[in-house]
């Protein structure tokens, strides 16, 4: 097995894009990385898409194909992987793993969701449960989530304020990402006094409905220096799967796929959560972006509140969290979140996150969950080779 | 130039709460409230429909307008709840004004819009010599599916302008239009409640359009918003109306009373055309007054109108708009559910 590298990024803006469709935006993302990685689209070998939903949304399967003929790249080989939210990071996964076995050398990453051409995402969103045992007897995921927000409450005594904060982070970041959905910052109040969607979460506890694609580039390590001056290098690359059902977990208030992926993800790595400089994680709903911090390692399980709340996640905090802005501001196009989280990881180890930059970072992370905690992807990432 | 010689309102005077539509839908009466900015909307009672609306506008009109009916060489009624998919709500209302028979009549459908385009049809023959009077009406008995967000706003109401060039109490000074193919609402033949894009329906669709024409309106008039004494929007909900009175640069004073939505709903195509009925029973000689209506589909109708002294004599010749606004009762949703025709009958 070889080392793998990524030597070209892009992501379109993510937001409500009334004028772009799903075509369209694959291609934007799409083309941007291969400029941005300097490659030809003829040494393209393969590529990897993750989206969840595009028949829900718009009406659409068999988008790998649909695809490659959008972007100009048959007869290359395209492939879609769906796993809910986490569908971009096992598109980013499924390219690893076929540049280190050798399969193939030039690969493209990318992730799309389209979601503002129906009325009610809703329902479709709804799919990445279990949809016997819970969508079809009620729950929707603001449910499922509030249900986790309200045990880690009851167990931890984690206090609606922190969750809030969890968000009004996010959009403090996010003024700074010129991708960003909603790039300006919010208030505790404005957080704690928006619509209720479910007890106790509240309409910017929520991560949008977004449109948006991310794409990066994959080569082999040995490689990347023809390419870029810049290769940010894959160090781990670990997946994971727990119940989808909520209600059959070992713990509500773990995400025990989270710990198991992040627990291979250290040790492919040979890193601890210590040398993490910079992380992205899955903040669907605030309780997640709080979940995350617990079971990647970086405190305790039921102390996330706590760090939180004292601006450790903060940029220039102990562990910085979501400069990008997280799903809650940056958006959460669903198959294409993992990959922007990439996207993000690679500009902070670039250097080239402009004010929402992590001073020095070197190593970084991207956790992206399925559902309510089904599916876990971990990634780490690294400036240097070695 | 054509302007308006008469003009008259009506809204039915059953009145449902937002908190009782939320009490049976599970809904937070609070969050709505704040959210669209509406209290309360107008229930048209068992034997009212948009006939009946139009008619009593028009005749509220014609008492104003002090004409002779037979001189109204045009009615046009523009609705999206006209009581007969083919036969005119017009020819009732110019039967039952004594308008007929020397006289043409048409139904027109453009969404919340189409009472405003019955106005520029009619601005068009007055100023062409074509007629000397004509009356364009903008009512509506507007249907809203049971627990969709729009049942809190879809209420019932109009409004009706005489419009010829002798005697005018407001001249139209400008009219200009922007008009796009965007299906935001829409309701097929025999369905009888409208769908709609959601989300899609804001920036691609009421402000696009709205500032469209406004955007436009001020250009081909070279004004600004500080020209003007009043501002009037289509008011689908009282946020939408704030916030595009505000980006466009107007003050509360000046849009304060064209708003009528969070007392009686959105009256569809009777909202602009009673929400100038509302501010013309304030207005005074010499005031300036900007309009930008909106309909589904999609498009936005601006026109510039100053006003003159007839006003002042003509003002107190029919029921103000405030007084039918004020006559209210409240029902439950229940009767609400019986008047409007949602109670599956044998």
């Amino acid at each position: 097995m070889r080392d793998v590298a990524i030597i070209g990024v892009a992501q379109t803006k993510f937001g409500e894009l009334w004028d772009t469709s799903f075509r369209e935006l694959i291609a934007e993302a799409g083309l941007g990385a291969i400029k941005d990685s300097g490659i030809s689209g003829d040494d393209i070998g393969a590529m990897y898409v993750g989206n969840m939903s595009s028949g829900l949304f718009v009406d659409q399967e068999h988008i790998a194909s649909l695809i490659s003929d959008h972007m100009g790249l048959n007869p290359v080989p395209c492939t879609r992987v769906e796993a809910a939210c986490a569908s971009g990071s096992l598109a980013l996964r499924q390219g690893i793993i076929t540049v280190a076995s050798g399969y193939e050398d030039i690969v493209i990453s990318a992730g799309v969701e389209k979601m503002t051409d129906v009325v009610d995402a809703t329902p479709a969103i709804a799919t990445a449960s279990d949809q016997e045992w819970e969508a079809q007897q009620g729950a929707t995921f603001p449910s499922l989530y509030a249900m986790i927000a309200r045990r880690h409450m009851y167990e931890y005594g984690t206090t609606r304020e922190q969750l809030a904060e969890v968000s009004v982070i996010n959009h403090h970041n996010a003024q700074y990402n010129p991708y960003a959905q909603f790039p300006f910052e919010i208030s505790t109040e404005k957080v704690l006094n928006s619509s209720k969607v479910a007890d106790p979460l509240t309409l910017l506890d929520c991560s949008p409905v977004s449109d948006g694609a991310a794409a990066v580039v994959l080569c082999p390590a040995e490689d990347a220096h023809k390419y870029t001056d810049t290769p940010i290098y894959v160090k781990a690359s670990a997946q994971s799967s727990d119940s989808i059902a909520l209600h059959d977990r070992r713990d509500m208030t773990t995400l025990d796929a989270t710990k198991v992926a992040a627990k291979k993800a250290y040790d492919m790595a040979g890193v601890t959560v210590k040398d993490i400089d910079v992380t992205e994680v899955h903040d669907c709903f605030s309780i997640n972006g709080l979940l995350a911090v617990e079971d990647l390692g970086f405190t305790e399980k039921g102390n996330g509140g706590k760090v939180i709340e004292d601006g450790q996640t903060r940029i220039d905090g102990d562990f910085p969290i979501n400069p990008s802005g997280g799903l809650k501001a940056r958006g959460h196009p669903l198959g294409a979140t993992g990959i922007a989280q990439a996207c993000e990881i690679s500009w902070q180890l670039r250097g080239d996150a402009g004010k929402r930059q992590v001073d020095g970072a070197e190593i970084g992370m991207t956790h992206n969950v399925g559902g309510t905690g089904g599916t876990a992807t971990v990634h780490i990432l690294s400036r240097d080779k070695n | 130039m054509a302007g308006i010689v008469g003009y008259g309102a009506y809204v039915p005077s059953y009145r449902i709460k937002v908190e009782e539509i939320a009490k049976v839908w599970g809904d937070d009466p609070e969050s709505i409230s704040n959210g669209l900015v509406v209290n309360e909307k107008s229930v048209p009672a068992s034997d009212e429909d948009t006939a009946t609306i139009a008619v009593t506008a028009a005749r509220n009109a014609l008492q104003r307008a002090e004409i002779d009916p037979q001189n109204l060489g045009a009615v046009y009624v523009g609705s999206e709840s006209h009581p007969y998919a083919v036969k005119p709500t017009a020819t009732i209302v110019a039967e039952a004004i004594g308008a007929t028979p020397e006289l043409t009549a048409a139904d027109l459908e453009f969404a919340c819009k189409a009472g405003t385009a019955g106005m520029q049809a009619v601005m068009g023959e007055v100023d062409s010599g074509m007629i000397d009077y004509g009356l364009a009406i903008g009512a509506d008995t507007s249907q809203g599916a049971p627990g969709d967000a729009l049942e809190y706003t879809a209420s019932a109401g109009g409004a009706a302008y005489i419009i010829g060039k002798k005697n005018t109490i407001a001249d139209i000074e400008t009219t200009y239009s922007f008009t796009t193919d965007t299906p935001d609402f829409y309701r097929r033949e025999g369905q009888p409640y409208p769908s709609h894009g959601g989300r899609f329906t804001g920036d691609p669709a009421y402000y696009k359009h709205v500032f469209g024409a406004a955007k436009g309106l001020f250009e081909k008039t070279d004004s600004k918003p500080e020209d003007y004494d009043y501002a009037i929007f289509h008011q689908p909900n009282g946020k939408f109306y704030i916030r595009a009175a505000r980006k466009l640069g107007f003050t509360p004073e000046q849009y304060k009373y064209g708003l009528l939505t969070p007392n009686i709903g959105n009256t569809y195509s009777g909202a602009v055309p009673l929400a100038l009925s509302n501010v013309l029973d304030k207005a005074e000689p010499g005031d300036k007054i900007f309009i930008i209506s909106y309909g589904s589909g999609a498009g936005s109708d601006g026109f510039t109108l100053t006003v003159n002294d007839r006003l002042k004599e003509i003002q107190e010749l029919a029921p103000k708009t405030q007084d039918y606004i004020d006559d209210k009762h409240y029902v439950d949703y229940a009767v609400y559910a019986k008047y409007k025709g949602k109670i599956r009958m044998a």
